[in-house]
């Protein structure tokens, strides 16, 4: 893999690479020093166009556990907000030559156009409605460490699928790895033949979910009552939200962050058993570790550095001083 | 409707002239209105077709071409171009847009008004036309807008634009989105008399999140292709249900209407409805939507961006018929320049819009009637029927005609952009695309407008 640009690019091959990878990593999390050599001496550059804070604190500290430099921009108070093109800006960030740029956008298709205009490795952390393929990758895991696999399982995901990248990759994913998607949520906010686009079956009510394996809900924005997508949120949560009566205690609820509390999920059950909601921020860190494992070495260790250095491309940790 | 004049009375470089004798010997003639079809020597003297003789009797003096396997249109006429001027003229200007058209084989485009400022005076209307007739390579006819401004709030004053040269009126990039408004302009072509071209467009439609978040306006066709990609969609009804407000209100003020750019099946329905039961209404699809789908913006590539957009295969099939049939009357362009920096941005900020003079005979040759789709008669009819529409009389290759022609190399092949661009930018949908059939040369009453490089050469 040379970049992480969409779920739609990958095979399951892929993602079960990076799934092992990531289960590898989880060791690394509980010991002492969390800390490998694997990334010494690289640099990543974590571009931020959209205010985010789990995804980019995931991402910068999970290539520090690598031991990369990171470099951290944020579009406020950058030259991005005096008008520099992404290009330009690309071109600029370029002259450190980094090894890869992670970039968070309001645009579809921003990671794409980096990856063209960079010899960097890229991840798409987020590009506009589009796609968010670590949020999926890291779903996938969270779920994988559960129920061991998703063959055959069912999996709803609620709320406002049209404006939701995270939909758009999680279908993708979870379908890639043999689950059954339904998507659902109000007749404004489901895409228009998102069927066919994306291989899920379409429910506009709740009925039903007493059969899914787990719940995926997603966050409800205040500004859909103004743009007339829904008449309230009131109503909005009269019909869609998910809260612990709605769940049997065999079904394992998720939320991409962050929740609106009381809106597209009632605090008991973000706070519940059923909730997967930590565990997804936890499985994020080392998920976000493989991507950047699997971009930089080729999930391999490189031929000049097998030779020169051994422990560099070896999860094991840093050794405490003695 | 005014009585119709020849594209060459517009304003042009060449204007007043006629051009020496030229023979292009042994050629295919193909002009379906006029009933032509064969093979002659076409004999072009004083800025007319002076004959067509039998093949291989006509002879100099004047130049003479060997044109065996060659093909004789007459010279196709764009009543939609962007020439970016005033105010852009980093992206074209009247002189290279001009030449861009010379290459794809016109004989005069119809240049729109939403400039920076917009085209809403006379006084805006004499001064293109002036640098229309010291730089433009082919005659070229400017539009005045419809509203003031642009704004969509009062009507220019369309007497005083008419009088100064404009030939027609139109807000192209924007609709007329006040039905007041619109009602209004039409009452008054019964004064003005010129027509009124249309960008039907419905924003609250086409803009998903409305007045709130105008900037998340949709940028693609509302489809599977929008629904995997994250998209915000323009569904093809924000466009005919438009189309079916203008046909009523034409209808009911007996005005007429000229549509731009159909990209939709439901729009092909809504226009064939109003020319069943008689509303005057012409319309023009581009080479884009003949050709494209909105499966190429599964790239995410800028060049795929205009408005209206790259709609389904379904739309693009039903266009297809249409322009068969005569629903759609003819070919336009929407030649529509940008500058890199507004192309080379992700896809949601990207300006909408492509060039396409300098490849769309080639593209639908290639595209459409090579394969068999569309017969070679029809699309040259639809060529250069867009001068109807505003009382230009079509180019005709009957002797006694003014003499505006295009020679094609059916055989030809290229690939769009290889050679780079006549126009001063390159935002083509169709560059790097292998083309099979080219212009070779470009008459216009008469005077060589262009000729094209290597043949150029073979003929020296």
């Amino acid at each position: 893999m040379r970049h992480l640009l969409a779920i739609g690019d990958l095979e399951r091959g892929d993602i079960e690479r990076i799934m092992e990878r990531a289960e590898g990593f989880a060791e690394v999390g509980r010991r002492d020093i969390k800390k490998v050599p694997t990334l010494r001496g690289r640099t990543i550059v974590n571009l931020f166009y959209e205010s985010s804070t789990r995804t980019s604190s995931s991402f910068e500290l999970a290539a520090k556990r690598l031991s990369a430099d990171v470099v951290s921009v944020k579009s406020t108070g950058s030259s991005v907000d005096k008008g520099e093109s992404l290009k330009d800006t690309i071109a600029t960030l370029g002259a450190y030559g980094p090894e890869a740029i992670v970039i968070r956008s309001p645009h579809a298709g921003a990671a794409d156009l980096v990856a063209r205009w960079s010899d960097a490795a890229v991840v798409n952390a987020g590009d506009g409605k589009h796609e968010h393929p670590s949020q999926a990758l890291l779903d996938v895991y969270t779920l994988l460490r559960r129920l061991g696999s998703l063959e055959g399982k069912r999996i709803w995901i609620v709320g406002d699928v049209l404006h939701s990248r995270v939909a758009r990759s999680n279908v993708l994913a979870f379908r890639m790895m043999g689950a059954e998607v339904t998507v659902c949520g109000p007749p404004t906010l489901i895409p228009r033949d998102v069927e066919a686009a994306l291989g899920c079956r379409v429910s506009f009510e709740l009925d039903g979910l007493e059969g899914a394996d787990v719940v995926y809900v997603l966050r409800m924005q205040r500004e859909r009552m103004r743009e007339s997508f829904v008449p309230s949120i009131r109503e909005y949560a009269a019909n869609y939200q998910i809260d612990s009566r709605r769940l049997s205690p065999r079904q394992l609820l998720m939320h991409p962050g962050p929740v609106n509390r009381g809106v597209e999920l009632s605090g008991e059950a973000l706070d519940g058993p059923n909730s997967l909601v930590t565990e997804q921020v936890e499985s994020g860190l080392v998920v976000r570790m493989a991507i950047l494992y699997e971009l930089l070495t080729g999930g391999r260790p490189r031929a000049d550095e097998r030779s020169g250095d051994p422990d560099v491309t070896d999860p094991t940790p840093i050794r405490e001083p003695a | 409707m005014s009585p119709t004049r020849s594209i060459s009375s517009l304003d042009w470089r060449g204007a007043g002239g006629a051009g020496g004798k030229l023979v292009l010997r042994r050629a295919f003639v193909l002009d379906p209105r006029a009933g032509i079809e064969g093979t002659y020597d076409v004999v072009i003297a004083g800025g007319e077709i002076a004959a067509l003789a039998d093949p291989g009797s006509a002879d100099g003096p004047g130049e003479v071409i060997e044109a065996e396997g060659k093909q004789v249109f007459p010279a196709f006429f764009d009543p939609h171009v962007h020439l970016r001027v005033p105010g852009d003229e980093d992206e074209e200007d009247v002189e290279t847009g001009t030449r861009a058209a010379a290459a794809g084989g016109y004989c005069g485009v119809l240049a729109m008004a939403n400039t920076t400022p917009p085209v809403d005076t006379a006084a805006d209307i004499l001064a293109l036309r002036e640098r229309a007739s010291d730089e433009a390579s082919v005659p070229a006819g400017f539009l005045g807008t419809v509203t003031r401004g642009l704004e969509g709030g009062e009507l220019t004053e369309m007497a005083d634009l008419r009088d100064a040269g404009a030939v027609g009126f139109s807000d192209d990039g924007l609709p007329i989105a006040n039905s007041r408004l619109m009602r209004r302009a039409l009452q008054y072509q019964h004064l003005v008399g010129a027509n009124i071209a249309l960008h039907e467009e419905d924003h609250d439609l086409s803009r998903p999140a409305g007045a709130h978040a105008p900037h998340l306006g949709g940028v693609m066709h509302e489809g599977v292709v929008s629904a995997a990609l994250g998209l915000a969609g323009v569904p093809s009804v924000a466009e005919s249900t438009m189309i079916a407000r203008d046909a009523a209100l034409a209808a009911y003020e007996d005005a007429r209407i000229h549509v731009q750019h159909l990209s939709a099946r439901e729009s092909v329905d809504a226009v064939a409805a109003a020319k069943e039961a008689g509303v005057r209404i012409t319309c023009e699809a581009t080479p884009h939507h003949l050709v494209l789908t909105d499966e190429e913006v599964r790239s995410l590539d800028s060049r795929f961006k205009m408005n209206p957009p790259l709609r389904s295969e379904d739309d693009r099939q039903a266009l297809i018929e249409a322009l068969r049939s005569g629903v759609i009357d003819c070919v336009a362009t929407d030649h529509a320049p940008h500058a890199a920096e507004e192309k080379e941005v992700p896809f949601e900020e990207a300006a909408m819009g492509v060039t396409g003079l300098e490849t769309a005979f080639a593209v639908l040759h290639s595209e459409l009637v090579l394969p068999g789709v569309l017969d070679l008669g029809v699309l040259v009819e639809r060529m250069s029927a867009g001068a109807a529409p505003f009382e230009f009389e079509q180019p005709s290759l009957s002797p006694g005609s003014e003499a505006s022609v295009v020679l094609f190399d059916p055989d030809a092949e290229w690939e769009a952009g290889a050679d780079g661009w006549e126009s001063r930018s390159d935002n083509s949908c169709f560059a790097g695309r292998r083309l099979r059939g080219r212009v070779l040369m470009t008459v216009v009453a008469g005077q060589v407008v262009y000729r094209q490089r290597s043949f150029a050469m073979g003929v020296a």
